[in-house]
C-alpha cells in the first residue's frame, strides 16, 4: 500500500511544475497550460485527502474544480484569441504591457 | 446521522431561499438583460438595458433588507446570513448600482454597444455578494471565480484599444494563477482539518493546530492577496487598471476587493486560520510603502489611482494583524468601515475620471486635469472631496477610516506598523495634493469646453460625495453596525436566531 | 477489494504524470505541450482510480482530457504556431523561477513528510471507500449538502459562455 503522503508529494511537484512553467514560459497558451497543471496538482491532493479522511466530499470538490477549470479555459482561450487578433503574436514580451 | 434528532431534511426550506434572495434577484435580472439584449434597438439599447440592470440592483438591495430579517444559515450550512454578510451585501450591490449609473454615458462616448456589459456586472455582483455570506471554502471559491471571470471580461471591453485586451489577458493569467494558489490552500486546509466548512475548521483548529494548517493559510493568503492587490502580489494592478474601462476600474477596485476582504475576515477571525500575524505584517508594510512611493512618479491618473489602491489595501490590512482576543472586534469593525469609506471615494473618483476621459480614453494624463477648477468648478470640487478623503483629511470618510484602523492597531500594540502607516499617509498626501494643485493653480492646457455632466454620472457623484462627507461627519451608525457584526462574527454562538440544521449526510 | 493500489502502478503512473508535467513546461511547440498535458491528465485519472475515486477518474478523462484539452488544441490550431515557435520560448526569469520552485518543493516535502497529522494518519490503512456505489454517493452529496455549490456553478458556466462569446466576437 502506498502511503498518502506519496500522493501529496506528487501533487506538490506537479503544482511546482505549473508554477515554474508560469514563471518561465513566454507563450500565453503555454502559460495557461501551466495553470492547468497547477489545478491538476490541487485535484490530486483533494482526492488523496478524501481517501485519508474517509470523506467523499473531497471527490465532490474535484468535480466542482473541474467545472471551474472548464469555465476558465473557455474564457481564457477566448481572451487569447482577442489578443492574437490585436497583436498577431502570443509572446508576452511583445504583448507590450505584459511584463509578467 | 442526525445529531439533532430532527427529521432528515432533503429539500431546502423556503427560508433558505430568502437568505439567498439578493443573489437570486441579481441573477434573474442579469438573465433578463441578456434576453432583452438582442430584442431592443441597437442605438437605444444602452439606456434601456442599463435601466433594467439598475432596477435589478435596487430590487436586490430591497431583497437584502428582507434577507436581514432572517438571520441564520441556509442550504445545510453553506451560507450564513448575519449582520456581517448583510453589511457586505449592501456594499457590493450599491457599488454595482453606482457603476451601472456612471456607465450610461460612458458607453455611448466609447461607442461600446453591448448588453453583456450590464449582465456581467450583475453576475459579478452575485459572486461578490455570495462571497460575503458563504461559510464553506469551496463555495467561496466558486463565488470568487464568478466575480473574477466577470471582471476579466469587463476589463477587456474597450475592444478598439489593444491595451484593453492586454489588460484583460494579464488580469486573467495572474488571476487564475492566484486562484490556483487559493485552491491549493483550500485543499491543504481540507487535509489538515478534514473539512472545508468554516465552523468545523474553527472547531478542529481550536483543539490542535497541525503544521499543514499554517501552509494552508499562507497559500490562501497568497491567492487572496493577489485579488486585493496587496504587495508583493500587486504587479498586475497598474497595467490592468490602465487598460480597463474607467467605470469598471471603479468596480473592480472596490467591489471584489471588499468581498475578498470579507472572505479574509471570515478565514482569519471565524475559522481561526493560524499564523496570520507575520503574513499580514509584511504584506501591509510592503503594500503601503511600495504603493505610495510608486504613485509619486505617475503621470497617468488611472495608474496613480491604481498605486493608491495598493497603498490603501496596505492600510486596510493593518486591521487584520490584531490578535484574536477581545480587541479583535475593533480590528474587524475598522476594516469594515474602511471598505465602505474607500468604496465611496474610489467609485466617485473613477466616475470623474471616466467622465473626463473622453472618446478612446485619451484624456487620462495628469496634465489633462490642469485648470479643471476653472473649466468646471463643480466637477473639480467633487474630485477634491474624493482626493482629500483618500489623503485622510478630517471631515471626510477617509479620515475616520484611517483613524479607526490605526487606533485598533495601537490598541493591539502594533506600534511599528502604525508608524509605517502614518509616515506613508504623509507621503501619500503629496501626490493627491499635486492633483488638487494642478486643478486649481494651473492654466488649462486646452480651452475646449467640457461636455456637460450627464445625469447618471451626476447622481453617482452626488451619492458618493455625500456618503464620503457623511462618513466623515457622522461615522457613528456605520461604526456601531460594524462593531455589532464583528461581534457576531467572532462569537457566532451569541447571535440570537441562529438555527443550524443538521446536514443531510454526515 | 482487489489490491490494485500496488506500488508498481503508483510509481508507473506518477512517473508518467511527472514526465508529462516536465514536458509541458519544456517543449517549444505548443501542440507537444498540450499532448504532454493530456498524458499527465490520463496518468492522474489512473491515480484517482487507485484512490477509490472512479467517478472523478471518469470525469477527468471525459471532461478534462476530452473536453478542455480539445479546446486547447483547437485554439492552438487557430492561432499560427509556426511564427510563435521561432520566437524565444523562455524569459529571463528562469533563474528566479527555478529558485522559487526548489524552495516551494522543499517546503512541500518538509511539510508532507514531517506533518504530524499525516504521520498519525498515514499509519492507518488507506480508506477502503466503496467503489461500486461511488457515483451514487457523490450524487447524494452533490444534490444534498453541496446543492447550492452545484447550482451556483451553473451561473459560473453561464458567465463563462457569455464571456467567451463577447471576447471572441470581432466587434462589439
Amino acid at each position: 500500500m502506498v502511503p498518502i503522503s506519496y500522493y501529496l508529494v506528487l501533487s506538490g511537484i506537479l503544482f511546482g511544475c505549473g508554477v515554474v512553467g508560469f514563471l518561465i514560459k513566454r507563450n500565453i497558451i503555454s502559460i495557461f497550460m501551466s495553470i492547468e497543471l497547477m489545478l491538476n496538482g490541487v485535484n490530486l491532493s483533494f482526492v488523496a485527502f478524501a481517501a485519508q479522511w474517509h470523506a467523499l466530499s473531497g471527490q465532490v470538490f474535484v468535480f466542482l474544480v473541474m467545472v471551474v477549470a472548464a469555465a476558465e479555459a473557455a474564457v481564457g482561450l477566448a481572451i487569447i484569441i482577442a489578443v492574437y487578433r490585436n497583436r498577431e503574436t502570443l509572446n508576452v514580451d511583445q504583448v507590450n504591457l505584459l511584463k509578467l | 446521522m442526525n445529531p439533532g434528532g430532527e427529521s432528515m431534511q432533503t429539500l431546502p426550506l423556503g427560508v433558505d431561499y430568502i437568505r439567498f434572495l439578493p443573489e437570486i434577484v441579481l441573477s434573474i435580472f442579469g438573465m433578463i438583460v441578456m434576453v432583452l439584449d438582442p430584442l431592443v434597438d441597437e442605438q437605444r439599447s444602452q439606456k434601456h438595458l442599463g435601466m433594467v440592470a439598475l432596477l435589478g440592483t435596487l430590487t436586490a438591495l430591497a431583497a437584502t433588507l428582507l434577507m436581514s430579517q432572517y438571520p441564520g444559515s441556509a442550504f445545510w450550512n453553506m451560507i450564513q446570513v448575519d449582520s456581517f454578510s448583510v453589511f457586505f451585501h449592501f456594499l457590493v450591490i450599491a457599488v454595482a448600482a453606482l457603476v451601472i449609473l456612471s456607465s450610461y454615458e460612458y458607453m455611448t462616448v466609447q461607442r461600446i454597444r453591448a448588453g453583456e456589459y450590464y449582465g456581467l456586472i450583475l453576475f459579478g455582483a452575485v459572486g461578490m455578494a455570495l462571497m460575503s455570506s458563504a461559510v464553506e471554502l469551496v463555495l467561496i471559491f466558486i463565488a470568487l471565480e464568478i466575480s473574477s471571470i466577470s471582471t476579466y471580461i469587463l476589463a477587456g471591453f474597450r475592444r478598439r484599444e489593444a491595451i484593453s485586451s492586454e489588460s484583460s489577458i494579464k488580469y486573467f493569467l495572474l488571476g487564475s494563477f492566484a486562484t490556483a494558489f487559493f485552491l491549493y490552500g483550500v485543499a491543504l486546509m481540507f487535509g489538515a482539518t478534514g473539512s472545508t466548512s468554516i465552523w468545523q475548521i474553527s472547531q478542529v483548529l481550536h483543539s490542535r493546530v497541525p503544521l499543514l494548517a499554517y501552509v494552508a493559510t499562507a497559500f490562501m493568503f497568497v491567492g487572496l492577496g493577489f485579488k486585493v492587490a496587496s504587495a508583493p502580489f500587486h504587479v498586475w494592478t497598474p497595467d490592468v487598471y490602465e487598460g480597463a474601462p474607467a467605470p469598471i476600474v471603479g468596480l473592480m477596485s472596490t467591489g471584489p476587493k471588499a468581498a475578498v476582504f470579507a472572505v479574509l475576515l471570515r478565514i482569519f477571525f471565524q475559522a481561526n486560520a493560524p499564523g496570520r500575524f507575520w503574513l499580514i505584517w509584511v504584506s501591509a508594510a510592503l503594500s503601503m510603502t511600495l504603493g505610495n512611493v510608486a504613485a509619486l512618479v505617475q503621470t497617468n491618473i488611472k495608474r496613480l489611482l491604481a498605486y493608491s489602491s495598493i497603498a490603501h489595501a496596505g492600510y486596510l490590512l493593518i486591521a487584520f494583524a490584531v490578535p484574536q482576543t477581545a480587541i479583535a472586534d475593533t480590528g474587524i469593525s475598522s476594516a469594515m468601515f474602511y471598505t465602505v469609506a474607500y468604496a465611496a471615494m474610489n467609485v466617485g473618483a473613477f466616475a470623474v475620471v471616466s467622465h473626463l476621459a473622453g472618446a478612446g480614453e485619451h484624456r487620462v494624463e495628469l496634465e489633462d486635469y490642469a485648470g479643471l477648477g476653472r473649466r468646471s468648478p463643480l466637477l473639480a470640487a467633487t474630485l477634491t472631496i474624493f482626493l482629500l478623503s483618500l489623503i485622510g483629511i478630517p471631515m471626510t470618510g477617509g479620515f475616520f477610516a484611517k483613524f479607526y484602523v490605526f487606533s485598533a492597531a495601537l490598541k493591539a500594540n502594533l506600534v511599528v506598523l502604525t508608524i509605517i502607516g502614518v509616515i506613508n499617509s504623509a507621503i501619500g498626501a503629496y501626490y493627491y495634493l499635486r492633483v488638487i494643485v494642478l486643478m486649481y493653480m494651473r492654466e488649462p492646457r486646452e480651452e475646449t469646453a467640457l461636455p456637460r455632466v450627464p445625469i447618471g454620472v451626476g447622481i453617482t457623484l452626488a451619492i458618493t460625495a455625500i456618503t464620503t462627507i457623511c462618513l466623515g461627519l457622522f461615522p457613528g451608525r456605520v461604526v456601531n453596525y460594524s462593531l455589532r457584526s464583528a461581534h457576531e462574527l467572532v462569537h457566532p454562538e451569541m447571535s440570537a436566531t441562529d438555527i443550524r440544521r443538521p446536514s443531510v449526510i454526515r | 477489494m482487489t489490491p490494485v493500489a500496488t506500488p508498481f502502478f503508483f510509481y508507473l503512473l506518477s512517473g508518467l504524470a511527472l514526465l508529462g508535467g516536465i514536458l509541458v513546461i519544456t517543449r517549444k511547440n505548443a501542440v507537444h505541450s498540450a499532448l504532454a498535458l493530456i498524458l499527465t491528465l490520463l496518468a492522474l485519472a489512473g491515480l484517482y482510480l487507485m484512490l477509490y475515486a472512479p467517478f472523478v477518474a471518469g470525469v477527468q478523462i471525459i471532461l478534462y482530457a476530452g473536453g478542455i484539452m480539445v479546446l486547447f488544441l483547437f485554439v492552438i490550431m487557430l492561432v499560427s504556431i509556426e511564427k510563435s515557435q521561432r520566437e524565444d520560448q523562455f524569459n529571463k526569469q528562469w533563474i528566479g523561477g527555478l529558485v522559487g520552485a526548489v524552495a516551494l518543493g522543499a517546503l512541500f516535502v518538509r511539510v508532507f513528510v514531517r506533518s504530524k497529522a499525516l504521520h498519525d494518519l498515514t499509519g492507518m490503512p488507506m480508506a477502503q471507500l466503496p467503489e461500486q456505489s461511488n457515483t451514487q454517493e457523490i450524487a447524494v452529496y452533490l444534490y444534498g449538502n453541496y446543492m447550492l455549490a452545484f447550482e451556483i456553478a451553473s451561473l459560473l458556466l453561464l458567465v463563462a459562455i457569455i464571456g467567451a462569446v463577447v471576447m471572441a466576437k470581432k466587434r462589439i
